[in-house]
């Protein structure tokens, strides 16, 4: 017996960073709005204080924070040929879990994607033709221009408070700040944070190199901070515990520190936690929906109606969310028909470790999740392609994150692994060896997709996602020539040795490579090749509407969290601003 | 009374009756009106207490002793790993979730993938630790005259680690190396993890590599570059003062 509960204006599926800015703009728009959240609530002072949010083994290894696999995974083969497995357990990517998903653990890196990548498909043809992308590459324009996102992202870095220093301020090259994003109407709120001994040591290495490094955009502020929401953060510490972690310190943004103490105080928002939405529900035409059915701890299902429903949670989730409700139509690989499913893509990262000379104290543990020095000059299209063989690039830079001992002690390779000749290498390289990373671009492909697997059920019956995903030579040539490019930089810093290590062979669930998974519920202006408009809003059924990194087309060389707000934010725009003056499709075709 | 017990009781009795206020439904958490929070409340880690044990038997405790000894020798680096707590680490986490799987998707079938569909075993930690132990005793005894892995000289000991990191020895039906990849990933924990786990005694793996634990404030030091951070390690709840 299913429980109806009384009807709200919106439900909203999943309280992270989407949730919670959709649902401070709709109810700061008169709406009557819940969350319902799977996890649990989660506060800074309550769930990880300073007193024990310094704990590696529990969050860095056990991963407290995180979704845990028992809770539902995903399923992987690398090609149509195979069977996929279940992900047992999670060690590529990370989804988060509990209120604040992955804006509670993320490491604050807040980028805005170059202006070339919103119209990728359209640019790479126009400068090089249309040979230079390969036939089974399904990449795309967003159906959004960088010029119509640039007040959303602005909006969105007031609200996290971002530390860093523009490049391009309403056309005039800045000094000091990143020469090739796109104008930005704004500088950032906050000043760059000082880089770390590692970080300033690559900075003077790509700059004699004629390269032009930049302060990470940070999400670890470099100063106290009160947003526009009234709500004020604190300067980080340096503490070098930030990604996988909670921010002990009000200083890493994040639904907590940024939005929820302005949020939870409006009568009209309730947040409703340990409750798995399992289906959102349609009525008998298909083309709308009347709320959405989850199970609370108890196990009891529970109808909420509501008028509006907002899919906020992590994005491949989202897509299983689409794929269990009959939103959308399932995209066919076969015959490149249907979309929802459609252009999953990843990162394709690589790093490069260099060792300094005996006697350096690089002092790793003293950092931030977001504080580093990293140049864009290979990245998007920001150099010439021309017989490269590839298209896309990465951001590169100095991004440790810590030094912390069981999951950061890194050493050269042919080390001894175990005993004492470890220890004595653990010793000497733990002040002395440094990693730089390219976080490359992965753009989209007709034969990687998401669909439902065939075997495997989650603990409320549904299929599991399954995830058929590898990389392609386009990826691996291109991190194979800015690994190269990296390589070089380290060099340049007085590396007594540098060792490479481009992205290569098939993609393995065995190392922690990034939780940037995208795609699958993609937006853009065609029906025939996105589930969403630019607004998140369902081509199919109006009233549901979905953000987060599902919609990305391709995914570009950042980390997508600045582009998710902002994006966000545009959506919640649209819906202020026509969807309640007049529900429906914001956009005809 | 001072001021700051009263302003403390202010607070909890304003925390009781904002939880009061906090409705449920069904078993969910509905939260509405207030930012709900009490501090410390949830999940300051009890320390482990170093007596007995609560997974290992008397006979396995004698030899996973001899193996963190050998992958973490006593030299003047570090004490060894028998002596920084690393059995002790051990026993508690396949005792807890770890030891049993109980956060991962174990729900069958269970098939062979290949290798980049990642571990798809049903064996769990806990129980890969028994029957390694126990095939590893048993390979000791028929290849060393009787004696248990803890028996056998050190070079020796050396030599059978060395064949299990490689896969080369064979443990029964389950693959050495993955017990190897366990066993030395668990002793670098034991080594590494704050003190609370019952690891890392004094903090000897931290002082070994310099790292000053959960210390959380850098900022006087940031610009200090290529400069020795001066002061020792501490733990969450172990700092000299604290006791």
């Amino acid at each position: 017996m299913v429980k109806t509960l009384p009807r709200k204006d919106v439900a909203i599926v999943g309280l992270g960073w989407t949730g919670s800015i959709l649902a401070y703009e709709l109810t700061g728009a008169g709406l009557d709005v819940v969350a319902i959240e799977r996890g649990e609530w989660r506060d800074t002072a309550t769930d990880f204080p300073p007193a024990w949010a310094p704990d590696e083994l529990r969050y860095g290894v056990r991963l407290d924070l995180f979704q845990r696999p028992a809770q539902g995974t995903v399923t992987l083969r690398n090609n149509m040929s195979q069977t996929a497995l279940p992900v047992r357990q999670f060690v590529s990517f990370l989804p988060g879990n509990g209120v604040g998903g992955a804006g509670v653990h993320w490491n604050g890196m807040t980028y805005r994607f170059l202006p070339t990548d919103f119209k990728l498909r359209s640019h790479v043809t126009q400068r090089y033709g249309a040979k230079a992308i390969p036939d089974d590459m399904t990449i795309q324009d967003w159906g959004v221009t960088y010029e119509e996102m640039e007040p959303y992202y602005d909006k969105f870095e007031k609200l996290a408070g971002i530390s860093g220093k523009a490049g391009n301020l309403n056309g005039q090259i800045q000094p000091g700040g990143n020469p090739f994003e796109g104008a930005r109407s704004s500088e950032y709120p906050t000043r760059p944070t000082t880089p770390t001994y590692g970080p300033s040591l690559f900075a003077k290495a790509a700059e004699s190199l004629g390269y032009h490094p930049f302060h990470v955009p940070s999400g670890n502020l470099s100063e106290s901070y009160t947003n526009p929401l009234g709500v004020t953060m604190g300067q980080c510490s340096y503490c070098g515990f930030c990604e996988r972690f909670g921010c002990g310190n009000y200083s890493k943004s994040s639904p907590q520190t940024c939005v929820l103490p302005a949020l939870m105080l409006r009568k009209t928002f309730e947040a409703r936690t340990k409750c798995n939405v399992t289906r959102i529900n349609l009525d008998n035409t298909g083309k709308k929906a009347t709320g959405v059915t989850y199970v609370d701890a108890k196990g009891e299902e529970v109808y909420q109606p509501a008028d509006m429903v907002l899919v906020c949670n992590f994005s491949f989730n989202a897509v299983h969310l689409l794929m269990v409700s009959g939103i959308g139509t399932m995209y066919d690989p076969t015959t490149g028909k249907g979309t929802v499913g459609r252009n999953y893509a990843y990162q394709c990262d690589s790093g490069v470790a260099l060792q300094l000379p005996e006697g350096t104290h690089l002092n790793k543990f003293i950092a931030g999740g977001a504080i580093g020095m990293v140049i864009d000059d290979f990245n998007g299209d920001n150099f010439d392609h021309t017989g490269l063989g590839f298209i896309g690039g990465g951001n590169m830079g100095a991004t440790v994150t810590g030094g912390r001992p069981i999951q950061q002690l890194s050493m050269m390779p042919g080390q001894p692994s175990w005993g004492a000749g470890w220890k004595k290498a653990a010793k000497e390289s733990y002040q002395t060896v440094y990693g730089l990373g390219a976080q490359g671009s992965s753009y989209s492909y007709k034969d990687c997709y998401l669909d439902l697997d065939p075997t495997y059920k989650d603990p409320y019956g549904s299929p599991l996602l399954r995830m058929t995903f590898d990389w392609k030579q386009n990826e691996l040539k291109m991190s194979a020539y800015i690994t190269a490019k990296l390589e070089q930089i380290a060099k340049a810093m007085g590396a007594v040795s540098t060792h490479a290590a481009p992205r290569k062979g098939n993609y393995t669930v065995t190392v922690y490579q990034s939780t940037h998974n995208t795609g699958g519920a993609v937006m853009g202006d065609d029906p025939s090749t996105s589930v969403v408009n630019k607004y998140g809003q369902s081509w199919d059924v109006p009233n549901v509407f979905v953000f987060g990194a599902a919609l990305f087309p391709q995914n570009h060389g950042y980390n997508p969290t600045g582009t998710v707000g902002a994006q966000a934010y545009l959506g919640a725009d649209g819906i202020v601003n026509q969807y309640i003056k007049s529900p429906g499709a914001l956009l005809h075709i | 009374m001072n001021q700051s017990v009263i302003a403390r009781r202010r607070f909890l009795l304003a925390s009781v009756s904002l939880m009061a206020a906090v409705p449920t439904i069904g078993c969910a958490q509905a939260y509405s009106g207030a930012l709900p929070w009490s501090a410390n409340a949830n999940g300051s880690p009890k320390p482990v207490d170093p007596a007995g044990w609560t997974y290992f038997t008397p006979e396995e405790v004698a030899v996973i002793d001899a193996l963190v000894d050998r992958l973490i020798p006593a030299d003047d680096l570090s004490p060894g790993g028998k002596d920084v707590g690393i059995t002790v680490y051990i026993d508690r986490q396949l005792s807890g979730p770890f030891g049993n799987d109980s956060w991962f998707y174990m729900s069958p079938p269970f098939q062979e993938g290949y290798p980049g569909q990642g571990v798809q075993s049903p064996v769990t930690p806990a129980q890969r630790y028994r029957k390694s132990i126990a095939a590893l005793e048993t390979y000791c005894h028929g290849a060393y005259a009787g004696k248990g892995f803890a028996q056998i000289p050190p070079d020796e000991q050396d030599r059978l680690i060395g064949q299990m990191e490689t896969g080369t020895l064979q443990l029964g039906k389950l693959s050495s190396k993955a017990f190897f990849q366990m066993l030395w990933q668990n002793t670098k924990e034991g080594f590494f993890a704050d003190p609370v786990y019952g690891g890392n005694k004094d903090m000897a793996g931290w002082r070994m590599i310099g790292f000053p634990g959960a210390r959380y404030d850098y900022r006087d030091w940031v610009t200090k570059y290529n400069q020795p951070y001066p002061l020792p390690p501490i733990g969450i709840k172990t700092h000299p003062d604290w006791s």
